[in-house]
């Protein structure tokens, strides 16, 4: 007779047709927007036109007046709820976060009032009937502006919202620096970014008579967001359920709920009413918090053969009026030479208020560190005479240096980066590439070939108590069907599909008997959701365990009650095969008969039921590396860039399924593009945003976009349960350096790229023409 | 503000309703006749998510006001799948080619392809990049809408390798 295997319902590393596709693809999901409950209202908000300002005076009576028009309330209404806009570390807020402005605006969006109507259309009415006098004062814009402007918060001692690493110039890295052979310095100044998912904000609050407050809302994972607003508001009569069944996209954006989801639930709380406010994009591209607008200079000491010294970075990053959590980005300096070998290294970095909208997260929020990396290599091997590989070969940590400890204290055990960069360059013929660029500049066309490695951090858990681990609850139900709810949430990820592959596998069920539950906060235990790249390996890990204590208490129940040897028991195909001189096949439903309606007849102290439960927490780390690299064409008539190929390699661990692994690269790598080329929340120098439409913040269309290449072959499994990596965020942080250095190499005969992003043809063609070609704004 | 009578088919059923003059397409499509499929994302034209087709042609319906649409007939997402629920052409070419994440630009993606690939069109892949131009997704890099697209003008795909 033949041995079934253990396992042959094969799913992990296939390329799983996604589940969610079914609903999306046909109009049936259900997003923030298409949730409407009996007697729900509509909310619209009154916004401040100016970016910094007392309010004199608020009148609201002809919007009051306006039929249809339920309420309209200021922050004066909403007083009897305070609560505490925690971070998204539920630390609390470094200056008062108000829902509603308090007597002073603080960036042209700041919501000042909220009307409550029928419909939309009679609550945007009404708020345009609301009166405000404000007194105007000189905003507070840019970075410089922080350094040397007024308070945008009187009473703080500072604009500095966060600070971290030292002020002071530390003399003996100075004395490296200065002393070097080589020293390379850039300086470098980062574009705002909205991070614009297709689907705004949004939120239905629904109070409930049972005291349960039921929150919709359009977020990054429901279980955290319920521990958000719980600990925000503190109210112990009150219980937070919130459902997020589909969203579209967030990118860091809905990581957290904000100002104007959080005066919606008080509102709801006050009013006794389910209110629904669903963000436009006006508001979205000038309302939500934003991201990247950072500063900064780089010093970097080589020795003539192009081994690191030392280096040093000042950095910078606009934190706007209220981040979500005031921040200096520590992250960037942890891992700006995590994967180098580097000497010596110090750094100031601090985050400013200023009177704009608050700073947000955004897909690899410490991104800068590869940019800058990764540019300044390049050019520091342009006036070395090195080849850019060569240097980065003697410079990047490989397999064989490890275990090692990075500069700032982070244990290095598998990154690869090097091993990456070599699978690379089996395909992107370097040499044959020099000869058509040789040729093609005789002709007036001037091409580009970049390159950049990165290693990523994933699902962290070290010392962030939000994001430790992840639950993963498995039931055989009586019908014979696998449910499971799990702690991850998508936003577009397809955890449903991937951990739905993770558990059938694992189990010996078909794909399609796995449904996924990963929608309401009430349906399961304490998660993050979609945060730092950690679904695959944190989810991935707990659907593992939980789904092998399943299959031990099948094989436990199936050998009991049919007097075989656990060991001759198997589950394949959902079946439960036991082995003998005549194989018994039965199937999940004759087990869970007898597990939830025969008790009695399970082995001796087994609980009755099939049900079981595990919370993975991963090690305190897992590390993705990459190389990619691209060709461009630079038009050197208009400044236009066209992408001509990008390669990718990677090592991202086993994968769940590789379709998704690669649509996760290349949405990094789309944002990487658009953050290169288009993309820019702009201001005047009152603090006017002037992208407030699709016409004005350009976002990559199909065009601007080439067909990547993957290659996996550099792949190692982790040290997670699985062998998983995170690629959540990857193709956003290693893209843009990538780019850069194609377009730089490109230019290279015509000097040095100045590096202000983004790359438009008018600052590209003042490069070219050596002239300055005005600005792009005003 | 003053109401309009429309009369107008939608998914081949027969709607009447009393809208407002300033009612878009896509509200009355969503919030009056139920078809939430019909997505906004910038209510100012450029995203394409709301894309419905109106006569067989593929329109913006946060660009056109309900009234503009009396005695019209729309399409939306919803109405594309046959009778048994099996997938139209193109939402099984998007899925077999992983050509949506988040699924909120989807159906406009679905709605353009599906106008210009109906009846006896046999339009060409450029023609079909062209017009997905005129639709912004955050989330694919417009990778899988390609190979999708490439596919639905009836070209062969190279197959993909797995190293993994």
């Amino acid at each position: 007779m033949n041995q079934p295997e253990a396992r042959t319902d094969r799913y992990i590393g296939k390329r799983q047709a996604r589940s969610e596709d079914l609903r999306l693809l046909t109009g049936r999901g259900v997003y923030t927007d298409d949730v409407s409950l009996p007697g729900m209202l509509q909310v619209a908000f009154h916004r401040s036109p100016v970016a910094r300002g007392l309010i004199r005076s608020i009148d609201t009576s002809a919007a009051r007046e306006l039929p249809g028009v339920f309420a309209v309330l200021t922050a004066q209404d909403l007083e009897r709820y305070q609560p505490n806009m925690l971070s998204f570390f539920l630390a609390p807020p470094v200056v008062p976060v108000p829902l509603l402005a308090v007597d002073r605006v603080c960036y042209v969006g700041d919501p000042v009032a909220m009307v409550i109507a029928q419909d939309r259309y009679i609550a945007e009415d009404a708020a345009g009937l609301i009166t405000v006098e404000y007194e105007e004062e000189a905003p507070v814009v840019t970075l410089d502006d922080a350094r040397q402007g007024p308070l945008v918060h009187p009473g703080t001692e500072s604009n500095v919202a966060a600070a971290t690493g030292a002020d002071e110039l530390d003399p003996d890295l100075e004395e490296l620096l200065n002393s070097a052979p080589h020293l390379e310095v850039i300086e470098m100044k980062h574009q705002r970014i909205s991070q614009s998912p297709m689907e705004p904000r949004g939120v239905v609050a629904a109070p409930q008579g049972s005291g349960e407050m039921t929150v919709y809302l359009s977020c990054q994972g429901p279980q955290l967001a319920a521990r958000w607003f719980s600990q925000a508001f503190d109210l112990p009569q009150t219980t937070f359920r919130v459902i997020s069944k589909d969203v579209g996209g967030s990118f860091g954006l809905k990581g957290q709920p904000w100002r104007e989801e959080t005066a919606v639930v008080a509102a709801a709380l006050i009013l006794g009413r389910p209110l629904k406010w669903i963000e436009d994009r006006l508001e979205n591209l000038t309302s939500a918090n934003q991201a990247r607008e950072q500063d900064m200079k780089l010093r970097v000491a080589f020795d003539l053969e192009g081994n690191l010294i030392a280096s040093h970075a000042d950095y910078g990053i606009n934190n706007g009026a209220y981040p979500h959590g005031a921040d200096s980005n520590i992250a960037v300096m942890m891992f700006l030479w995590a994967a180098h070998k580097l000497p010596a290294f110090n750094f100031s970095a601090k985050g400013w208020f200023s009177n704009t909208v608050g700073l947000g997260a955004y897909r690899g929020p410490w991104a800068l560190e590869s940019l800058a990396r990764e540019v300044l290599l390049d050019r520091a091997a342009r006036k070395l005479k090195i080849d850019p590989i060569e240097l980065r070969r003697k410079t990047l940590i490989t397999r064989a240096d490890q275990p090692t400890m990075t500069p700032m204290g982070l244990a290095l055990e598998d990154i690869s980066p090097a091993e990456c960069l070599e699978e690379l360059l089996k395909k992107v013929d370097v040499a044959a590439f020099r000869i058509e660029q040789a040729e093609a500049r005789k002709q007036g066309r001037y091409l580009g070939l970049g390159f950049a490695t990165y290693i990523e951090p994933t699902a962290g858990t070290a010392g962030v108590i939000v994001l430790i681990s992840e639950s993963c609850h498995i039931r055989i139900e009586p019908t014979g069907k696998v449910s499971a709810v799990v702690s991850t949430h998508s936003q577009g990820h397809g955890t449903q599909t991937t951990m739905a592959q993770v558990i059938a596998e694992r189990l010996g069920v078909p794909f399609e008997d796995v449904t996924v539950y990963e929608d309401d906060s009430s349906r399961g235990g304490y998660g993050s959701g979609a945060y730092g790249s950690r679904q695959a390996v944190a989810g991935g890990g707990a659907c593992i365990r939980a789904a092998d204590l399943m299959a031990d208490k099948i094989r436990a129940i199936a050998a009991h009650v049919f007097e075989a040897r656990p060991e001759d028991v198997f589950i394949r195909g959902g079946k439960v095969h036991i082995l003998g001189a005549r194989e018994q096949v039965y199937s999940l439903r004759d087990i869970a008969d007898v597990a939830y309606a025969e008790p009695e007849r399970l082995p001796e102290g087994m609980e009755a039921g099939l049900e079981t439960q595990y919370r993975y927490c991963p090690p305190a780390l897992t590390l993705t590396s990459a190389a990619h690299a691209c060709v461009v064409e630079v038009d050197v008539d208009t400044g236009f860039v066209r992408i001509l190929r990008w390669v990718s390699s990677e090592d991202v661990g086993n994968m769940i399924n590789p379709a998704v692994v690669e649509g996760q690269v290349a949405g990094g790598l789309a944002q990487a593009i658009g953050q290169v080329l288009f993309e820019e929340v702009s201001y005047d120098a009152r603090g006017n945003p002037t992208a407030v439409t699709y016409k004005d913040y350009m976002l990559p269309t199909i065009f601007d976009v080439p067909v990547f290449e993957y290659l996996h072959g550099a792949s190692a499994p982790s040290q997670t349960e699985g062998g998983f990596r995170g690629v959540g965020e990857g193709g956003c942080i290693v893209g843009p350096p990538t780019l850069v250095n194609a377009i730089a190499d490109a230019l290279a005969p015509f000097g040095e790229l100045k590096l202000e992003f983004p790359l438009t043809p008018p600052r590209l063609l003042e490069l070219i023409e050596g002239r300055p070609m005005g600005r792009r704004h005003g | 503000m003053s109401k309009h009578q429309i009369h107008l088919d939608i998914n081949g059923r027969a709607h009447d309703a009393s809208v407002e003059g300033r009612l878009t397409l896509c509200d009355f499509l969503r919030g009056d006749a139920g078809y939430t499929g019909v997505h906004v994302g910038c209510e100012h034209g450029v995203c394409g998510a709301c894309t419905v087709m109106l006569d067989g042609l593929a329109v913006r319906s946060c660009l056109m006001l309900a009234v503009q649409a009396d005695g019209c007939s729309v399409t939306t997402v919803e109405g594309l799948c046959s009778g048994d629920g099996a997938l139209h052409p193109v939402q099984q070419t998007l899925r077999e080619e992983h050509g949506l994440q988040c699924g909120f630009c989807t159906p406009g993606v679905v709605m353009t392809l599906a106008a210009l690939t109906q009846g006896e069109q046999k339009p060409s892949s450029e023609t079909l990049i062209n017009a997905m131009s005129g639709h912004i997704c955050r989330c694919t890099g417009y990778q899988g809408i390609r190979r999708a697209a490439l596919r639905l003008a009836g070209e062969a795909l190279a197959p993909v390798e797995d190293h993994g």
